[in-house]
C-alpha cells in the first residue's frame, strides 16, 4: 500500500515546532504552515464534528470564502485566515471535521495533527446544538490537549425549531470554559467570539478563574497514567502534555503511537524505560477480567459518558414534529420506489434548465460580439494596424475567445448555482445513501459518491475531497476513477455537442428536454464506468475487501439563495470562465503560430492533424479533434475552442455563432457519429494537467499518476472505437 | 438481537460491540455505547445500508457494520 501525502508528516515540520519564542514562527500541518504576521498574534484551531458550520464561522471571522455547503467532508484540506480585533491578531486554522481524536480518514488525521502537535493558542469548538452530546465528546477530549478551549453552540435555529432547549450558562460552568451561543449561518452570537478569545487568553474576566473540565478515567487507568507519567515528561519538551500522552498510549491507538514517533520521536527504541512500563502494565490490564478490550473500551467510554453527564439538564427537547418533516422527505428522497427516480428526476431537471435557460443569453451575447467584432476590425485598421495582424486578432484570439464565453458562460451561470442550492438543502449526502450498495459491490466506499459530486466541480477537487475516505485502498480508487464524472471544464463542450448535433429537428422546450435527457445519459454512463473500473481496480491491482464506514444525513437546511448564487458565480463560473480565456489567448496564439510555419508541403498544425487523422478516425473523431484533447491538457475548458481554431486557420469563417459554429464543423466533415465520439472521449481521456499533479500530490507516486492518466483513456479508445467500428458497420 | 434486525421506526438500546479496532471506537464516538437508544429510520433503495438515529444524529451504517452491534430486546 502507497503511502499517502497527509498521513506522513515531513522532518521539517518537527524542526518548525521547536522554534523559539519571539522568532519569527511557523508551524505546519501536512505542508501547511501557519505564519504569524507578527509574534504576539495568535493561532487558533477551529475544530468541531462534521457538518456543524466551522467553515461559516471561519469565512464570518475572517472574511474569506471558504467553500461551504451541507454535507459532511467539504473542508479537507485546512485553509487559514487572519482577522484582528482591538489590535490583536488571530490566525483562524479551519480543520476537517472530526467526530474524535481518535482519527480513521486521512483528514481527521490532519484535524489531529494540529490539535496534538500544531501548538495553538487556543481551540474554538463548534457544535451542533441539535446532538450536543456527541459533540461535547469531542469537546472533552480536545480540552485535554488544550485547555484553552472556547466552545460555540451553534445551529441554535434549527434547534429552536426543534423546540430543543439549551442552558448555555450551566454548561460553561460544568465544563470550565467559555461556551457561546451562536446562530452562525444568520450571523448572531458571533461578535461575542473574539472578545471572550482574548480574554480567555489573557486570562481576564469571570472566565479566569474557571477551571477546565478534566475527564476522569476508570480507576485501573488513572493508576496506570500516574505510574507513566513522571517518565514520560522527561522525554518530552511540553510536560503538560504528559497526561494527554499516556492516556493515548493506554488507548493502543495505533495511528497515534506512529504520529508521536514522528513528532516527538517517542518510539520504544527511543524511549525504552516508558514503553517497557506500558508492556508491563498491558499485561497486567490483560490478566484482569474481561481484559484488554474491557479496559479500551472503558477508556472510550469516559468520554461518552462524560458528555452524557454534561448534557444532563442542559438540553430539552419538547416537540418531535420538526424532524417529522426531515423524514418524510427523507422517505421520498431514499425510498426504493421513489429514490432513484426522484435522483434522476432532479438531475433532468437540472440540465433542463441549464439548456433551455442558456439558449437565448448565448445568442444575444453572440450577436454582441459579432457586433463588436465588426467595429474592432474596422476601428484596427484605421489605426493602421497590418491586415495579417488583424486576421490573428480578430479571426484567431477575439473569435474564439468570445466563443468560449458565450457558449460557456450562459450555462455555466444556470448550471452551478442550482447545483450549490442542491448542496445547500443536504441532499448530496442522500444520493451517498442511495448508491452506497452499489459502490460496496464495486468493493469502495459509499463516500466516493460524494468525491464524484465534488468532481462535477473540478476533478482536482474531487480528488483532494478523496481524503474523506478512510481506507486507503478505497480512497486510491476513488482518487484513480475521479475522471469519470465531467467537471466544468467539460460540461460546456457536453452541452454544445448535444445542442448543435444530436437534438436535431426538436426544438423549443422538447429540444432542450431531449438535451437533458441525453446530457443525463452522458453522466450515467460516467457514474456506471466508475463503478466498472472501480471494480477492476479492486480486482487487480488493488484487492481487497469493502470496508467499514459511517455516513452521517446531516438534517435538511434551506439554502441561503441569495449568498448561494453570488458566491457560486463568483467562485465557480467566473474562475472557471477566467480560467478557460486566460488559456485561451496563449492556446490561441499557439495554433496561430502551429498553422503559421510551414515545414515543407505544409504548416506544422497541418502536419500534426494529419499525422494524427488515421488514429483519429479510427475512434469515430479526426485528427484535429485529436490534437484539441492533446493541446488542452492544460485544461478542458480549452479543448473546443483549439478545436474551432484549428478549423478555422485552415479555413476561413469570419461570425461563429451557434449555428455557425455547427456548419463549421460539418464543413469538416462531421456528422453524428463525429459528436457522439467527440462527447463520450471527453467523458473518457486523461485527466487536465491539474488534476494529474493533484493526484501526484495525494499519492505521492508517479505509478499511480499514470494509471489515473492511464484508465480513463483506455476507457475512452476504447468505447469511442467500439461506437465507431458499429456506426461503420451498421450506416 | 443485533443492530442490523432493527426494522424501519423499531428503537432499541445497544448492549454491546464486537467491532474491533477503529470501527469499534469510531461506532462509541458516534454514541453506540452501551445503554443509548438507537432507532432505525430509512433502508437505501437498494436494501443497504441502513441510517439510524443516534443521539440525534442520522448515521448510515451498512449491514456488515451493524451486525456487530448487539441490542438488548426492542423498548
Amino acid at each position: 500500500m502507497p503511502k499517502l501525502s497527509s498521513l506522513t508528516v515531513s522532518s521539517e515540520r518537527t524542526a518548525n515546532l521547536k522554534v523559539k519564542p519571539g522568532q519569527s514562527q511557523a508551524l505546519s500541518d501536512g505542508g501547511l504552515f501557519v505564519r504569524r504576521r507578527q509574534p504576539s498574534d495568535y493561532v487558533i484551531a477551529l475544530a468541531g464534528n462534521p457538518n456543524v458550520g466551522k467553515s461559516t464561522v471561519f469565512n464570518h471571522l475572517t472574511g474569506l470564502h471558504q467553500h461551504t455547503g451541507n454535507w459532511p467532508g467539504k473542508t479537507v484540506a485546512n485553509a487559514q485566515g487572519y482577522c484582528q480585533a482591538d489590535g490583536q491578531g488571530y490566525i483562524f486554522v479551519d480543520l476537517p471535521g472530526s467526530y474524535s481524536l481518535a482519527a480513521r480518514s486521512a483528514e481527521e488525521a490532519l484535524a489531529r495533527d494540529f490539535i496534538c502537535f500544531g501548538h495553538p493558542d487556543a481551540a474554538v469548538v463548534v457544535c451542533d446544538a441539535g446532538c450536543l452530546q456527541r459533540n461535547l465528546n469531542l469537546v472533552l477530549q480536545i480540552m485535554e490537549v488544550i485547555p484553552h478551549t472556547l466552545v460555540c453552540v451553534n445551529l441554535l435555529d434549527e434547534a429552536a425549531k426543534k423546540k430543543l432547549k439549551v442552558d448555555l450558562a450551566l454548561l460553561q460552568q460544568r465544563l470550565g470554559v467559555p461556551v457561546l451561543g451562536m446562530a452562525a449561518r444568520q450571523g448572531q452570537g458571533l461578535e461575542q467570539l473574539l472578545p471572550q478569545l482574548n480574554r480567555l487568553l489573557k486570562q481576564q474576566g469571570p472566565t479566569a478563574a474557571m477551571v477546565p473540565l478534566r475527564v476522569a478515567y476508570p480507576a485501573a487507568a488513572e493508576a496506570a497514567i500516574a505510574k507513566l507519567q513522571p517518565i514520560a515528561a522527561r522525554y518530552l519538551t511540553e510536560p503538560g502534555m504528559a497526561r494527554f500522552i499516556c492516556a493515548r498510549l493506554l488507548d493502543g491507538d495505533s495511528s497515534f503511537s506512529q504520529a508521536l514517533e514522528e513528532q516527538f520521536n517517542l518510539s520504544p527504541a527511543s524511549a525504552p524505560e516508558l514503553f517497557d512500563l506500558l508492556a508491563s502494565l498491558k499485561a497486567d490490564i490483560s490478566r484482569e477480567p474481561g481484559g484488554w478490550e474491557a479496559f479500551q473500551d472503558s477508556m472510550a467510554a469516559a468520554f461518552v459518558r462524560q458528555a452524557a453527564r454534561l448534557c444532563q439538564g442542559v438540553t430539552q427537547q419538547s416537540d418531535h414534529r420538526a424532524l417529522a418533516r426531515d423524514r418524510r422527505l427523507d422517505w421520498w428522497f431514499t425510498s426504493k420506489w421513489t429514490g432513484f427516480p426522484i435522483m434522476l428526476l432532479l438531475l433532468l431537471l437540472l440540465f433542463w434548465l441549464t439548456i433551455s435557460g442558456a439558449n437565448v443569453p448565448s445568442q444575444l451575447l453572440s450577436q454582441g460580439f459579432g457586433w463588436l467584432e465588426l467595429r474592432l476590425a474596422a476601428g484596427l485598421s484605421r489605426l493602421g494596424v497590418s491586415a495579417w495582424l488583424i486576421d490573428l486578432l480578430i479571426h484567431g484570439v477575439y473569435n474564439v475567445m468570445t466563443w468560449v464565453i458565450s457558449v460557456m458562460l450562459p450555462p455555466m451561470a444556470i448550471f452551478f448555482p442550482l447545483f450549490t442550492l442542491l448542496e445547500d438543502y443536504g441532499y448530496l449526502p442522500r444520493i451517498a445513501f442511495n448508491l452506497d450498495r452499489s459502490f460496496q459491490k464495486a468493493r469502495a466506499c459509499g463516500k466516493q459518491a460524494l468525491t464524484m459530486c465534488m468532481g462535477f466541480g473540478c476533478n482536482a477537487a474531487g480528488v483532494t475531497g478523496c481524503r474523506i475516505i478512510d481506507s486507503p485502498r478505497e480512497r486510491l480508487i476513488a482518487i484513480l476513477t475521479n475522471n469519470f464524472v465531467p467537471c466544468n471544464g467539460r460540461f460546456p463542450t457536453l452541452i454544445a455537442l448535444i445542442t448543435l448535433f444530436l437534438i436535431g429537428s426538436a426544438s423549443g422546450w422538447q429540444g432542450s428536454l431531449l438535451g437533458a435527457l441525453l446530457l443525463v445519459a452522458v453522466i450515467v454512463l460516467g457514474v456506471m464506468l466508475t463503478l466498472l473500473a472501480s471494480r477492476l481496480l479492486s480486482g487487480t491491482v488493488l484487492k481487497g475487501v469493502p470496508s467499514s464506514f459511517t455516513l452521517e444525513l446531516p438534517p435538511y437546511r434551506r439554502p441561503q439563495f441569495g449568498r448561494v448564487i453570488g458566491r457560486s458565480m463568483i467562485d465557480r463560473t467566473l474562475k472557471v470562465l477566467g480560467r478557460a480565456v486566460v488559456v485561451a489567448a496563449p492556446a490561441g496564439l499557439l495554433i496561430w503560430i502551429l498553422a503559421n510555419i510551414r515545414l515543407g508541403t505544409g504548416t506544422l498544425l497541418q502536419h500534426m492533424t494529419a499525422f494524427l487523422d488515421p488514429m483519429g478516425r479510427a475512434l469515430g473523431m479526426d485528427g484535429t479533434i485529436l490534437s484539441g484533447f492533446i493541446l488542452g491538457f492544460p485544461a478542458n475548458e480549452i479543448v473546443m475552442p483549439i478545436i474551432v481554431m484549428t478549423y478555422l486557420a485552415q479555413g476561413h469563417l469570419t461570425e461563429l455563432s451557434g449555428s455557425a459554429l455547427a456548419q463549421l464543423f460539418v464543413q469538416n466533415g462531421w456528422t453524428w457519429v463525429t459528436a457522439v465520439c467527440t462527447i463520450l472521449f471527453s467523458l473518457l481521456h486523461w485527466p487536465c494537467a491539474t488534476a494529474c499533479l493533484t493526484v501526484h500530490k495525494e499519492t505521492q507516486s508517479w505509478k499511480w499518476t499514470l494509471l489515473s492518466f492511464a484508465l480513463p483513456t483506455a476507457f475512452g479508445l476504447l468505447v469511442c472505437f467500439t461506437v465507431a467500428r458499429l456506426a461503420a458497420w451498421l450506416l | 438481537m443485533t443492530m442490523d434486525q432493527l426494522k424501519p421506526g423499531q428503537q432499541a438500546r445497544v448492549r454491546r460491540l464486537r467491532a474491533d479496532g477503529s470501527m469499534r471506537r469510531r461506532l462509541q464516538d458516534l454514541g453506540l455505547t452501551p445503554g443509548n437508544e438507537v432507532c432505525c429510520r430509512l433502508i437505501s433503495p437498494l436494501g443497504d445500508p441502513t441510517a439510524y438515529e443516534i443521539c440525534g444524529a442520522l448515521i448510515a451504517i451498512r449491514r456488515d457494520d451493524a451486525k456487530t452491534v448487539e441490542l438488548d430486546c426492542q423498548l
